[in-house]
């Protein structure tokens, strides 16, 4: 676009707090200046900073909202429930098995990803759960979800929910790093005859609940691996986290 | 200016001495700490204090009420989920919120559809803010008045560019096209003029 931009030399990445602060980079910007913020504090408290400041701008624009939506919010977060605090973190694992842990740009020995033959279509990239909140929802909260977390080094979480009364999979992540440069990260959903099916790309965010494409309730496992850009149709490296929906036993 | 016409639009009247004006951002604080744990009564508190603020930047960034209706209850939705991780040392609760209602907004935004409903709708904005008599909105024109003040500390296009990127949604790079500023020069402004709001409102340092 513009000799302004990352890679490019007399690029000034900590020039990028403000428009960071109030969600003004587009999504290659906000990779670069995420991974720069994670190793320079002072970016951190800056942003903290500017977004308080930005903050202050939605008292010029209050309005009242709906009635109608107070009664819709309060009946949304009776059915969902809310999140453990992150230091202790109880994790109930679907199959029981303890927590691995996993180094998040290298291929996990425990993490074996068995790549079935035959062609696979192109699937929709994954629907961020801003477009889709119920189905996320309905997952979330359906009596027959099976859930189970994997931590990175680094503090990174990734926690797989399955319900297959829903028939669909959401993949829960927290404080995750972005990707290498050049590189995304894809889901997959293992399906008998089938192997492993793209549920989508992962939108570089830390904090996520994205709805996985396909069929859940048929599946039976679901991986993330390290992709270049635009996604592959299979997988062409090991996952780096694979959740095992437990169905073979 | 008319670009950030919003911002500065609506008549404020500061109602002096309003008694019990608002939550504390400590009882805000509580009122979360309290919904990690499963208290609806505290988060609909929290709802109730905070639901304007919320709604209106919806709103404002993303233009289509019933759209704003569905970001708001996506945004509410999130902040009782990952209430527990809400970091007090790292600000304020209300800050927080509105951290993720302007994410989610801006993310609609983005969508290439809405994109172009925005465009449509982009020089017909104004929508005047209209605030019930409760103790609550005279805080709240009280802190919206000393917030427009606190912008005079801006320079005008630092405050087109902060206007056009937090509450239009646009990136820096669009903005730079708005406001025909070189790509570095927008990102700059923004940055600039946030340091400079920051620094009036003696917020967040
Ligand atoms: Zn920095």
């Amino acid at each position: 676009m513009s000799s302004d931009y990352p890679g490019n030399p007399g690029y000034d990445v900590h020039a990028l707090s403000g428009a960071y602060a109030v969600d003004a980079l587009d999504d290659l910007e906000r990779a670069a200046f995420e991974r720069h913020l994670a190793e320079c504090p002072e970016c951190r408290a800056e942003v903290a900073s500017l977004r308080e400041a930005a903050g202050t701008l939605a008292e010029t624009t209050a309005v009242e909202p709906p009635a109608a939506l107070r009664d819709r919010v309060l009946a949304g977060i009776a059915t969902t429930r809310p999140l453990p605090p992150e230091a202790p973190a109880p994790v109930s694992l679907a199959s029981r098995r303890p927590r691995r842990r996993v180094n998040l740009l290298v291929a996990a020995a425990a993490a074996v990803l068995a790549v079935g033959g035959g062609a696979v279509l192109w699937q929709q990239p994954w629907q961020e759960s801003s477009q889709a909140p119920s189905a996320v929802e309905a997952v979330l909260s359906a009596a027959d979800a099976k859930r189970s977390s994997l931590d990175f080094d680094g503090g990174a979480r990734a926690t797989l929910v399955h319900s297959d009364s829903v028939g669909r999979a959401v993949l829960v992540t927290e404080k995750m790093p972005p990707p290498p440069p050049g590189k995304v990260y894809q889901v997959w959903l293992d399906q008998p005859g089938k192997g492993m099916v793209s549920a989508g790309l992962m939108p570089v965010r830390e904090d996520q609940r994205v709805l996985l494409a396909g069929d859940a309730a048929t599946a039976t496992a679901a991986g993330i691996t390290v992709e270049p850009e635009g996604g592959s149709d299979k997988p062409t490296s090991d996952p780096i986290a694979l959740f095992d929906f437990g169905r073979k036993a | 200016m008319d670009h950030i016409r919003p911002v500065g639009a609506g008549a404020p009247s500061p109602e002096e001495g309003a008694p019990g004006a608002g939550p504390e951002p400590s009882d805000l604080a509580e009122l979360l700490r309290l919904s990690a744990r499963g208290d609806e009564q505290a988060f609909a508190r929290l709802y109730d204090a905070t639901a304007a603020r919320v709604f209106g930047l919806a709103v404002r960034v993303v233009r289509d009420p019933a759209q704003a209706e569905e970001v708001t209850q996506e945004a509410f939705l999130e902040i009782w989920r990952t209430a527990s991780r809400f970091a007090p040392d790292k600000g304020s609760p209300l800050g927080w919120l509105l951290t993720i209602t302007h994410r989610k907004a801006v993310d609609r935004v983005r969508s290439a559809e809405a994109a172009t409903r925005r465009d449509a709708t982009y020089h017909e904005q104004n929508q005047p803010v209209e605030h019930d008599s409760t103790a609550e909105a005279a805080h709240a024109s009280l802190e919206a008045h000393r917030v427009r003040g606190a912008l005079a500390a801006l320079t005008e296009v630092q405050r087109e560019a902060v206007g056009l990127a937090y509450l239009g949604g646009y990136t820096h790079t669009e903005v730079a096209t708005m406001l025909d500023l070189p790509v570095g020069t927008a990102k700059t402004r923004i940055r600039d003029g946030l340091i400079r709001l920051r620094d009036a409102m003696g917020v967040g340092s």
